[in-house]
């Protein structure tokens, strides 16, 4: 079943790309279809329910490279479940947003859509180390094709740049994971990359420390945070829409995901002396993005530093590594792709329309197009973190946890609280209200991509208003994962507050 | 007195000189192109039918000069096999090129021949011997097309570098022959020398460091690769460099010279510089096949690692690690130079990153082939330059090499950069939009989509050729059988 979610997708792809030459549509329809086949695949799963005890909902185990113990090992819990199911929904949602902008060769670009997401997949389920590196740079090469390909004006600096970032952090990862694989040799003898038996390695605390460090950086370049930022606008500004629906939308969370699932739990120690140094980084990026996100009169560019702003709310709230925090870093996860994805779309359909995504050049398009107008304004509003909405959710609770851990970084992480709505609003403000610029008739939104945009608002609302339904997937494996965490302050963080908000979560 | 045995164990050396010999005489009664190219190939495939007769039967000394065992074997199939690629891609090429191609074969095959002898070499005569073999012929292949001014000029480059290699090599081999008294590897390696044999070592080092175009020995790569017909590239880059390094590999280990602390440093000093000077030179070239040149340096500098690993981890793993490596690297350089030479015009050869400009559309198998060459050389995963990559990760860091693990990081890093590049200027929008049937001969279209299929195959599923090696290749002397 699970190899079975991804090869879906691979298939999909090797289809999708001479389909092109039948019809010109078909490449489309085959990458729906791939999709909906993933989404069908994944529904056992949400209607199984969720068990206290076991944490993993479903494991495949098959032997590799036995030489070094490598295996070809899946598996899902309640985290990767919802980052899956984000993943797939994304995929519609990127399908759908290219559907008239891509003209040329839609067969290759639905090739590499579907195997980016694939990779992006096999990254949330792999549980071989060496497995989930194959995934993590396998993403990456189709989603430099589609930088490269369909990319705008100064594409050939961008996806380069997005390569070369995220393969020579790739690299660090990859020696701090050869070198852990031969430490845990040394000790037993035995090769492996299992994850199980990986976390079972003792490392003495200097050794720790760098290998934290390699894997800390490649996935703080992916989340991506403060330095190690700045592929990103470059990236998502020239990516065409649908690549950039999935590079905020999913691709992001990668990041995220690898410094929950790896980074933490390999280096528990490490992590609590780094902490300060983490969750100091992700302040820094939801200031310093903020500003720059109000500073950009690119509408992408805004978008995409408004991304590094939210991301930084996702390392605080990891390093805070506590229930409340940790619920919170899941929550933000989603709800900023949702949110990301859709101001990206509305961005890319702009571009689409008038050619441009300069704020200068646009203004007053509220009366030419209402609804995309209404759109927009719908999630700048979720973006900003209005209570009712996902995004609010997310970055209370990341607030509400880092606040037991470190209440000044947490103080500050809030002003982002402030930036949020000025750089939100400023981007409605001069791209749909003021003087118009008389462009003449422009096509608003038609009927599918209001579809699509109604799917995005309904999801963004629901994790707004019913976030519980999201939590009880993911409780699970966190109250597992935080049982070995030796801090008391995380502990009681964990089990005392979090079991009210859960009582009348239930309440309500 | 050799016996039967012997003889056996020795032929696939055996019957690809009895090819050389055939094709030269048909030569002689009749130029044919295709008949020479039918006999060469024919010659190939059948000395590497008689690898599997001979498997059984190793490791096995005969004569003090010659040792027979897996490692060899494995690097003897390689080079043979790309020694066909080779053939094949030389019949596309000068089908439509030089008006006498014949002797192309034979120099091909003698080239073999001297990889074959150097990858069993147990002796200074042997090492000698084999490497004069590969080098003269690679002298006349490279300067095979005489009216070409470049090709010439490369061709006399390499002699004479190679010249000088030699005169160092014999020099070297000298002194350490006249401290210790003995030219056998293993008998080498019992002995210590001191001073005199230590600057031959060194000096035999500069000789192996000008084959392999080693930082600060690589000025004649980028001209030689330029010059040279892509399918003599393709045989220079992949068998000459490889089966130096396997001879390296086996003398390294057994005569004991890895044991040298001073020559351990500068190993480690060429390999960073390799990997860096390498990457960075190709950063700022237009040539593709200068790229590549200036690429394989790195690609060098990485190998070294397993080399230079091999003292601390061993010369299982070691020779393991440099058998995987070589075989990526094998594949996807052929397949590069297979492109090379596909879209070559008939006047010249397509080396400008001009004339790649579109060919994804234009010609979208080739550049496919092309892409996952240039991506496995840059060590993404699913291909087999990654598998290569990753067994020097392991290596090195069981050695504890940080340093040389941070340049292949740096040096991967540069690297991206230019193979990517090419990638780009590929998938750039062509000016003539109309996609061209794919022309071409069919042989040639197959033989890449093997090397395609091997690419893949050794990055997805690289667990039966590592059963094939592991844990039964060893680098180390066998009984004397006799």
């Amino acid at each position: 079943m699970l190899a079975g979610l991804i090869l879906v997708l691979v298939a999909g792809g090797l289809l999708a790309w001479p389909a092109e030459r039948y019809a010109a549509n078909a490449p489309r329809w085959i990458a729906l279809s791939a999709l909906l086949l993933d989404a069908a695949l994944l529904v056992p799963y949400f209607a199984g329910g969720f068990p206290e005890a076991g944490v993993w909902l479903d494991e495949v185990r098959w032997r590799w490279i036995p030489r070094f113990g490598i295996g070809f090992h899946l598996g899902v819990d309640g985290v990767s479940l919802l980052l899956i199911a984000l993943t797939v929904f994304l995929g519609f949602v990127a399908v759908a947003v290219s559907w008239t902008e891509i003209r040329e060769r839609s067969g290759f670009f639905h090739f590499n859509l579907l195997w980016t997401l694939a990779g992006v997949l096999g990254v949330f389920l792999a549980l071989d180390l060496f497995l989930f590196f194959v995934f993590w740079e396998i993403m990456i090469v189709p989603m430099y094709f589609l930088i490269a390909l369909w990319g705008h004006e100064n594409r050939a600096y961008a996806a380069i740049k997005f390569f070369l970032f995220t393969q020579v952090s790739g690299l660090l990862m990859l020696l701090a994971l050869v070198v852990m694989v031969v430490i845990h040799y040394r000790d037993s003898g035995v090769y492996t990359f299992d994850y199980f038996e990986l976390l079972e390695t003792h490392f003495d605390v200097n050794t720790a420390l760098w290998l934290m460090l390699g894997f800390f950086i490649a996935f703080t370049v992916k989340l991506p945070g403060v330095p190690f930022h700045t592929w990103l606008p470059d990236a998502h500004t020239q990516a065409p829409t649908g690549g950039s629906v999935i590079l905020a939308g999913v691709m992001l969370k990668t990041g995220a995901y690898g410094l929950l699932r790896f980074v933490i739990p390999f280096f528990p120690e490490v992590v609590a002396d780094f902490s300060p140094v983490a969750m100091g980084l992700g302040v820094a990026g939801i200031l310093y993005g903020g500003m720059l996100a109000f500073a950009q009169s690119d509408m992408k560019r805004l978008v995409a530093y408004s991304s590094v702003s939210h991301m930084g709310f996702v390392l605080v709230g990891l390093y805070a590594w506590n229930g409340l925090a940790l619920q919170g870093v899941v929550i933000t996860l989603l709800a900023h792709g949702i949110s990301s994805a859709a101001l990206f779309a509305v961005a890319g359909a702009l571009q689409e329309r008038i050619h441009t995504r300069d704020m200068n050049a646009m203004g007053g398009l509220w009366t030419n197009l209402p609804r995309m107008a209404a759109v927009a304004l719908f999630f700048s509003v979720a973006a900003l973190g209005m209570p009712g909405l996902g995004n609010f959710v997310g970055e209370f609770l990341v607030l509400l946890g880092a606040y037991r851990v470190d209440a000044p970084m947490t103080v500050a992480a809030a002003l982002g609280l402030i930036i949020a709505p000025v750089y939100s609003l400023i981007l409605m403000q001069r791209a749909f209200h003021g003087k118009s610029l008389a462009i003449g008739p422009i096509r608003d939104f038609g009927i599918r991509e209001l579809a699509v945009m109604g799917l995005l608002m309904a999801a963004t609302v629901w994790i707004g208003l019913y976030p519980q339904s999201m939590l009880d997937v993911s409780e699970a494996w966190l109250k597992n994962s935080l049982k070995g965490w030796g801090d008391s302050v995380a502990q009681q963080a964990y089990s005392q507050p979090w079991n009210e908000g859960r009582v009348s979560g239930r309440a309500l | 007195m050799i016996a039967a045995e012997d003889l056996l164990a020795l032929l696939p050396l055996i019957s690809l000189s009895v090819a050389v010999v055939v094709v030269m005489l048909a030569i002689a009664v009749r130029r044919n192109h295709g008949l020479a190219f039918a006999l060469t190939v024919a010659g190939i495939l059948i000395s590497l039918a008689t690898v599997p007769l001979v498997s059984d039967r190793v490791p096995r000394l005969v004569t003090p000069l010659v040792v027979m065992d897996r490692y060899a074997l494995v690097f003897i199939v390689m080079a043979y096999a790309a020694g066909l690629v080779a053939a094949v891609l030389s019949r596309e090429y000068f089908r439509i090129r030089e008006s006498r191609p014949e002797e192309l074969y034979l120099l091909i095959l003698t080239a073999l021949l001297g990889a074959g002898v150097l990858a069993a070499a147990h002796h200074f005569a042997s090492f000698f011997l084999g490497l004069e073999i590969l080098s003269v012929s690679l002298f006349a292949l490279i300067a095979y097309p005489l009216r070409e001014n470049r090709a010439l000029e490369a061709g006399i480059k390499y002699l004479v570098m190679s010249g000088v290699a030699s005169a160092f090599l014999l020099f070297g081999m000298a002194l350490i022959y006249a401290e210790t008294g003995t030219m056998e590897f293993a008998a080498l390696g019992a002995r210590t020398g001191t001073f005199p044999s230590a600057i031959g070592t060194i000096m035999l080092m500069v000789a192996v460091g000008f084959k392999l175009s080693l930082v600060p020995f690589h000025l004649w790569t980028a001209d030689v690769y330029q010059g040279a017909p892509a399918p003599v590239t393709a045989l220079l880059a992949t068998v000459s460099k490889g089966s130096v390094f396997i001879l390296l590999m086996r003398y390294g280990l057994e005569a004991g010279m890895l044991r040298n602390p001073v020559l351990n440093v500068l190993l480690v000093l060429v390999a960073v510089v390799s990997m860096l000077v390498g990457n960075l030179l190709a950063l700022r070239q237009n040539n593709v096949k200068r790229i590549l040149a200036y690429s394989s340096i790195g690609h060098m500098g990485y190998l070294l690692v397993a080399l230079i690993a091999a003292n601390v981890v061993g010369g299982n793993l070691a020779a393991e690690a440099l058998l995987v490596y070589l075989a990526a690297y094998f594949a996807m350089t052929l397949a590069a130079f297979g492109v090379v030479a596909a879209i070559s015009p008939a006047d010249r050869e397509a080396e400008d990153l001009e004339d790649y400009t579109g060919l994804f559309w234009t010609r979208p198998w080739l550049a496919t082939v092309f892409s996952v060459a240039l991506l496995s050389l840059a060590g993404i995963p699913l291909t087999a330059g990654f598998i290569g990559k990753f067994y020097l990760f392991t290596t090195g860091s069981q050695g504890s090499l940080w340093l040389l693990m941070g340049a292949l990081i740096v040096g991967s890093g540069l690297g991206l950069y230019y193979y990517l590049r090419i990638v780009f200027q590929m998938a750039q929008a062509p000016e003539l939009t109309q996609a061209r049937p794919e022309t071409g001969p069919v042989g040639m279209h197959l033989l890449l989509a093997v090397l395609l299929l091997l690419i893949f195959g050794l990055g997805v599923y690289p667990a039966p050729f590592i059963d094939l090696l592991h844990p039964e290749i060893k680098v180390s002397e066998p009984g004397r059988e006799r």
